[in-house]
């Protein structure tokens, strides 16, 4: 019953794959595709009349066959003319501006009440660390947000830091990209209305594996994300069929870089590993939470991700199957 | 007849390669040049098409990630200031004293230095993929972006010496992009012919003499960044190091003051042949030349103060960010109104399509749509969504190849007949220009597609169910076009150097002067020096019962 309630805490949304900015579930997302509309049909006009004019004036005035050879008549210019297309598009760019300056203003400047739910997110090469630290606790890769239902809205601010170079937090469907600089903190929001799993991905290049730091927010409803909490904040479970695989971990050097609960390296240098089980991906997206996955990993990381900075430990088949046991039961 | 040339061969006589080699004529410096910027150009490309067969299915193994890293560094890297910045060079110390009617460069040694520095900076840059030591000791190629952002760049994140290559290279060539600048500068407003008023320099030359201040003003930033970078690696100055208190941020702004107004560096000489040859080719002069010069100078001004919205997802404050949004949102209205001023050209023209014409056709098409995703990027919100992914990429692309390479092109079909004495094959340049229009929109126009189903750039490899398949291969087909129509364009190059149709010194029927001498000109270019009365000084002429002067 432990087991069945634990297996469970693993999310079961629907994973939304594709993630077109033109449909966008949470607010700051619909705020950017309102002015998104806004500016694409100005510039869609301007292009279809501009374009219009070209192809007609290409069309129109070309040299015919018969041609006499003569030249056309010589025009100079028009101060009329060219007054025209400079005020005109003056008066556009204003509109512009003044859209662009509220839409600017309201999305990062949004005020929150006491008590939001804050995230802090720490990048790494090449994977995220994500700290809940009003519940004390830390996970990877996989970021569980509740839900708004209704008029109950429920933002999440999303609070960012690099331990490394820079790199940047984007989950499309959710809201823009905000930079994750060492040093300089940042702050992006999110306030979605549809539960799911949104895919994001670093959108800064921060080295060899750029492409592998991927990202998955999990939007639940509020129920669901207080039962992950609850799981999350629970030690992790000994179980004694694996105690040889635990105790494999805490001998080889494993425990250096990844902490399981309360042993381990706190030191944020590996992902924390404690509900690893509770989550879809290893490596930040490039493999599944399963046994072959697991055990190829283990046995060589850089099969799965190559050159990303878990060591192959050169483990015998022995200590990957005990190893890859013990990590299966971390729920 | 004893002319300066013949009397200069009879005192020393110098075997042909050696006389390239030694050269300070304006002319030989311009076409070696361009000639080494075709052939990094043809480097650089086989590097993109590299990019694109590894991304042109999901989960490709083609390229490991490192060398795809490093492909898409030198990439970028090489087209920028190695392909585009010399090409525009070239152009500018071939046509500039021939157009303002002069005999040479104001400080042709000046220029001969500064070819041969940028050859050796070029040289250097692709020397760091055999020379040592890289990561292990091996050579390697630099893999940080050609924006080589801080803190990686820094000696915790990039070991070995390759992104000392990349920024002593880009310091050399960035010395070959000033002295060029000086040297436009002072020829510009010191060796005009007489009559030649600043008011009546060919639309051409302005472009250039604005592109050059630019580059007299944004490159310094990049190489006082890029020693700032050396200090660091070498010394452990700290300047862009976090861990001493430096700052990543203050890298981004060095690099975009000079990374945005190189865009307009890159982008003003392509207006400049636009300007020239829309108006041959429509048998009209350039409408409103005034406003284009105002126009040009205005785009100079602005361009300098925009660089931040590079910077909209760096986390700025509001203020910040609607500011260089306003900047950026401001250029549209100068760069408008050279698109309309071409039009206006073109109104009521007779229109000949010989290929030149045709590749400006293509550039005002395809600049129009950059300029407008411009526009997009510019807005904010919109930005931090579009920012660094296959937008920005699709956005770029059109200004770079839609819009400077285009008219590279155009300028090379309108004066290969000046510089050869032999006209280009107008059949295989249609060709060319026709396939390249396939194959360029094919495989750039999908990609804002990628770029709002959220595909970030400079990743090597993607999953299969993200939506993106489809597009990255109809991008990567685009390439075989592009490839097979630049084939035919040196093959073009190559074969009518011999068997072209020769030329004659007007072949077009042009206006500007350096149509005044023959084909190929002789290195004095002018037998006398030439006396203008208007900006049309041909047409003046070709048409003594119409003259140009009393328009003016």
């Amino acid at each position: 019953m432990v087991l069945f309630s634990a297996v469970a805490m693993r999310a079961e949304e629907e994973i939304h794959n594709i993630q077109n900015i033109f449909e966008p579930t949470s607010t700051p997302a619909e705020g950017i595709l309102e002015i998104a509309w806004v500016v694409l049909t100005i510039c869609a006009g301007i292009f279809v009349v501009v374009a219009g004019l070209m192809v007609y004036a290409i069309i129109r005035f070309r040299a015919k066959k018969d041609d006499d050879g003569s030249e056309p008549a010589q025009v100079y210019g028009s101060n009329q003319i060219e007054m025209a297309w400079t005020v005109i598009p003056l008066l556009i760019v204003l509109v512009l501006v003044f859209v662009t300056a509220r839409k600017t203003i309201t999305i990062q400047n949004m005020p929150f009440p006491e008590g939001t739910l804050e995230v802090n997110i720490i990048g790494h090469q090449w994977w995220w660390e994500v700290e809940y630290p009003q519940y004390g606790f830390i996970t990877a890769n996989e970021i569980h947000i509740p839900v708004s239902e209704g008029d109950i809205k429920r933002p999440t601010i999303i609070n960012l830091e690099s331990a490394d170079v820079i790199h940047s937090f984007w989950v499309p469907k959710l809201g823009g990209k905000r930079d994750v600089v060492p040093n300089y903190p940042n702050q992006i929001w999110y306030e979605p209305d549809e539960t799911g799993i949104y895919l994001g991905n670093c959108a800064e290049f921060c080295g060899t594996q750029h492409a592998n730091m991927q990202i998955r927010v999990v939007v639940q409803t509020p129920e669901d994300f207080e039962a992950w909490l609850k799981n999350q904040q629970t030690p992790p479970r000994e179980d004694a069929s694996v105690a040889t695989g635990r105790r494999m971990f805490e001998s080889l050097a494993c425990i250096s870089c990844h902490a399981i609960g309360e042993k381990g390296a706190n030191n944020g240098f590996g992902p924390d590993l404690t509900h690893l089980m509770s989550r879809q991906t290893i490596g930040a997206g490039v493999a599944d939470t399963n046994y072959d996955d697991i055990h190829q990993w283990l046995k060589d990381p850089d099969s799965l991700k190559p050159g990303c900075y878990m060591p192959d430990m050169k483990l015998t088949d022995d200590q990957l199957k005990h190893l890859t046991e013990y990590l299966l039961t971390l729920h | 007849m004893e002319t300066p040339d013949s009397i200069q061969l009879e005192a020393v006589k110098r075997s042909k390669g050696l006389e390239w080699l030694m050269t300070v004529d304006h002319k030989r410096l311009g076409v070696m040049y361009i000639c080494s910027g075709l052939f990094f150009f043809v480097v650089a490309g086989i590097m993109a098409s590299l990019i694109r067969i590894q991304l042109a299915v999901p989960q490709n193994d083609f390229l490991p990630p490192d060398t795809f890293n490093r492909m898409f560094t030198m990439h970028g890297t090489s087209m920028v200031f190695l392909v585009g910045m010399p090409i525009i060079a070239g152009m500018a110390n071939f046509l500039v004293p021939l157009m303002v009617g002069t005999r040479d460069m104001a400080l042709p040694r000046l220029n001969a230095f500064g070819f041969w520095i940028f050859l050796f900076g070029g040289c250097l840059l692709y020397y760091s993929y055999i020379g040592g030591p890289g990561l292990y000791g091996a050579g390697s190629a630099p893999d940080v972006g050609w924006f080589a952002y801080a803190p990686l760049t820094s000696k915790a994140f990039s070991r070995g010496h390759t992104v000392d290559y990349w920024a002593l290279s880009l310091i050399l060539t960035g010395i070959g992009s000033l002295a060029t600048a000086a040297n436009i500068i002072v020829t510009v407003f010191c060796l005009r012919c007489k009559g030649m008023t600043m008011f009546r320099l060919p639309l051409f030359v302005w472009m250039m003499l604005v592109t050059a201040f630019l580059m007299v003003l944004a490159l310094p930033p990049l190489s006082a960044a890029q020693i700032m970078l050396l200090l660091d690696r070498f010394l452990g100055a700290g300047f862009f190091d976090t861990q001493e208190g430096g700052s990543a941020v203050i890298w981004q702004h060095f690099f975009w003051i000079f990374g945005h107004p190189e865009v307009y560096i890159l982008i003003m000489p392509g207006f400049a042949v636009a300007s020239e040859v829309i108006p041959v080719f429509s048998r009209k002069p350039i409408f409103g030349y005034p406003v284009m010069v105002a126009a040009s100078i205005m785009i100079t001004f602005i361009s300098l103060g925009v660089w931040a919205h590079h910077m909209f997802t760096v986390g700025m404050t509001s203020v910040a960010n609607v500011f260089f949004a306003t900047s950026t949102l401001l250029i549209a209205i100068p760069t408008g109104i050279k698109i309309f001023n071409w039009l206006g050209t073109m109104w009521g023209g007779k229109i000949r399509f010989a290929t030149p014409m045709l590749f400006c056709m293509g550039f005002l098409f395809q600049f129009l749509a950059s300029g407008l995703t411009g526009v997009m990027l510019a807005i904010v919100p919109f930005d931090w969504q579009l920012s660094d992914s296959y937008f920005v990429v699709a956005h770029f692309h059109y200004v770079l190849v839609g819009g400077l390479l285009f008219t590279i092109f155009a300028a090379i079909y309108y004066w290969y007949p000046k510089v050869t004495g032999r006209m280009l094959s107008e059949k295989i340049g249609k060709m060319h220009f026709w396939i390249f229009v396939l194959g360029f929109n094919m495989t750039f126009g999908v990609q804002h597609i990628l770029g709002i189903l959220g595909m970030p750039r400079r990743i090597y490899t993607y999953d299969t169910d993200r939506g993106w398949d489809l597009w990255n291969m109809i991008s990567s087909i685009g390439v075989i076009f592009q490839g097979i129509a630049i084939l035919l364009f040196i093959y073009n190059i190559l074969s009518s150097l011999r068997k072209g149709k020769e030329a004659g010194p007007d072949p077009w029927d042009a206006w500007t002067l350096e149509w005044a001498t023959s084909s190929p000109p002789p290195s004095y270019n002018f037998a006398k020096l030439p006396e203008v009365k208007s900006r049309r000084p041909l047409w003046d002429e070709k048409h003594p019962d119409d003259p140009d002067w009393r328009h003016e």
